[in-house]
């Protein structure tokens, strides 16, 4: 009797559940598996929105390994993963940890320094594009000011083009600042007194209190920086047109390629197999550091979130 | 006696040190926090001259050269105020722009608190079988970047016939955003169970318990996921760039990047729209940032 009466509770919770899972359930079949079909089949054809698409295989595959541009995408989104991805993760930590300490207007200090973040790419690419024009942007005329005779000349060298994305994005770190910081907070202050009791100096104390402690919030920054690197867009679309010519195509990333083969090109069966291309990178990605961050992740236990 | 006689002699002997130790752990404590000040101030610095370089530069009146030799951080000299009512309704439409984007952003944040608060409550407090799979996939769909499905998206929604118009762009919001239900989800797990039996025994059902309980009690969780997708919706170029073909439809984003990758548009307009672009957010950042930090530090991380 009691056992029949709980299942017909559990039968009944379950179907709240999934009533109230519906509208993502429908939305998953929607806009996701759906769409995941249509683009793995699309990128095994060949297809220019006009008649029917004609199947060809591994076709678009393989022209991707003869495909300079695709190459290029490639090159220009690891060199800014490269560049972007450590900085950022330093850069973000060095000011959460600042904007931690216990002084006094420290909440001023915080709202100023994550302002950036709240200013749309298109805004924050807009005014780079004009702070950073090398014979009248205003940052070089700082750099010479301060006896720089040659400074680099930005957006307008591919050399300097994607360093100056890291640049720009540098400016709007305080984004990933409010991630760690609420990390930072939720350490017991109790594990830094003990360690202060044993002794432990400023440089200790971060290396084994705070360093430990928020390992899963680095890990949770790597992932979505790696990620990131991925879907740079706004900025690069934004700098590539707005800024002088002559660059090239050093600011290809690899969404721009992928947007440039579908919407521009019209190639959508190609630009289906660039996006199954973008998949496995991120799953693969996404894999390996859950894989390996069992090594360095340190999860405290916490039974109130064991449930 | 000689008890007496030793005691201060022994005291003394190391009270001079130690004062002189406070004095120079006070020095030192002065000098870092110093030293910690003029940090604060120079980033502060880095942050806010080009906002007002860029304030400077759109206060020009149309002849004056918005770049100069030695750069202008601040307003001293012009005070073209027309120039903003010029960018947003004479020469420019960035009035309409913006409320184009208003309509995007309010529907946006209905559909996102309707469906991800019934999603994340399912997740966070009902048992049901598949529990396990279907959290696997929400966080699956979260990490994949939802830009790999661009192109099929676009294709179901011409072929839904729904090309040039928001729905695009609003749709999707109501049948929830893995992130938010993933943060709503963090939130309402963290709500005693207590409260539910009780409430059962009350005679609630799950919908009451939902609605009655659970979902006052998470509003510092949904005001964060308000204010993203506000900022989320707000800021997207790439979204509005494909759907979007009609100058009276477009974004504050889209006629922005417009606006730049055009080359003959001024600097100094340039500029004004720039900061009238960015008014609403930085408004809204400043109202709801106390909160918005303490709902990102109170969601936490952690799995």
């Amino acid at each position: 009797m009691g056992r029949r009466r709980k299942s017909l509770i559990a039968r009944k919770e379950q179907r709240a559940a999934y009533l109230f899972l519906s509208p993502w359930l429908i939305g998953l079949i929607a806009f996701w598996l759906l769409p995941i079909l249509g683009s793995l089949l699309l990128s095994f054809s060949e297809w220019n929105i006009i008649g029917d698409p004609e199947w060809v295989g591994f076709e678009n595959y393989r022209d991707m390994l003869d495909d300079r541009t695709f190459w290029v995408s490639i090159r220009v989104t690891l060199k800014y993963l490269i560049l972007s991805v450590p900085l950022y993760i330093a850069c973000g930590l060095l000011l959460s940890l600042l904007l931690n300490l216990k002084v006094r207007g420290i909440n001023v200090f915080r709202t100023m320094l994550f302002l950036p973040s709240v200013l749309s790419g298109v805004a924050v690419a807009v005014l780079w594009v004009a702070l950073l024009n090398p014979d009248v942007g205003a940052l070089n005329e700082v750099l010479r000011a301060i006896g720089i005779d040659d400074p680099p000349r930005w957006l307008d060298s591919p050399t300097w083009a994607v360093p100056s994305v890291v640049l720009v994005g540098l400016w709007g770190i305080g984004g990933g600042a409010i991630i760690y910081l609420a990390g930072l907070q939720n350490i017991s202050a109790q594990l830094y007194e003990a360690a202060l009791l044993d002794g432990a100096g400023a440089w200790q104390r971060f290396r084994y209190v705070t360093l430990p402690m928020i390992t899963p919030t680095l890990l949770f920054v790597l992932l979505t920086s790696l990620i990131e690197a991925f879907q740079v867009f706004d900025i690069a679309y934004v700098l590539s047109r707005g800024g002088t010519q002559g660059i090239g195509d050093s600011l290809q990333f690899y969404l721009i390629n992928l947007w440039n083969e579908a919407f521009v090109n019209g190639e959508y069966g190609y630009a289906s197999a660039l996006a199954w291309v973008l998949v496995l990178v991120a799953s693969a990605v996404i894999l390996v550091i859950f894989r390996t961050s069992g090594r360095w992740v340190y999860y405290e236990y916490d039974p109130e979130r064991e449930r | 006696m000689k008890t007496l006689e030793e005691k201060p002699t022994e005291e003394a002997t190391p009270r001079e040190p130690a004062r002189r130790g406070v004095t120079r752990y006070r020095a030192r404590r002065v000098s870092y926090k110093v030293a910690m000040y003029a940090i604060l101030f120079g980033l502060t610095a880095i942050i806010l001259l080009p906002v007002s370089w860029a304030l400077t530069a759109a206060l020009k009146p149309d002849l004056e050269p918005v770049f100069t030799p030695t750069p202008e951080w601040f307003p001293t000299e012009f005070r073209e105020w027309g120039n903003f009512r010029r960018v947003l309704t004479d020469v420019m439409p960035f009035l309409r722009y913006m409320v184009n984007t208003m309509i995007i952003v309010i529907a946006s944040i209905l559909g996102v608190l309707i469906s991800c608060s019934l999603v994340g409550f399912a997740f966070a407090r009902l048992r049901f079988r598949g529990s396990k799979v279907l959290f696997y996939v929400l966080i699956v769909t979260m990490l994949i970047p939802w830009q790999a499905l661009m192109v099929p998206q676009f294709l179901l929604f011409v072929e839904l016939g729904w090309y040039g118009t928001y729905l695009p762009l609003i749709v999707p919001s109501f049948t929830g955003v893995a992130f938010f239900i993933f943060l709503i989800r963090q939130y309402m797990r963290t709500i005693p169970r207590d409260l539910d039996d009780a409430a059962r025994v009350d005679g609630l059902n799950t919908w009451q318990i939902f609605w009655r309980i659970i979902l006052p009690l998470s509003t510092p969780v949904l005001t964060v996921c308000a204010v993203f997708t506000f900022l989320w919706r707000w800021n997207d170029l790439l979204g509005p760039l494909i759907y979007l073909d009609d100058d009276s439809k477009f974004t504050v984003a889209l006629g922005l990047a417009n606006l730049v990758t055009r080359a003959d548009t001024p600097w100094n307009l340039t500029m004004a729209a720039n900061l009238v672009t960015v008014i609403p957010t930085v408004l809204v950042y400043f109202f709801v940032q106390k909160k918005l930090i303490g709902g990102i530090a109170s969601v936490g991380l952690k799995g």
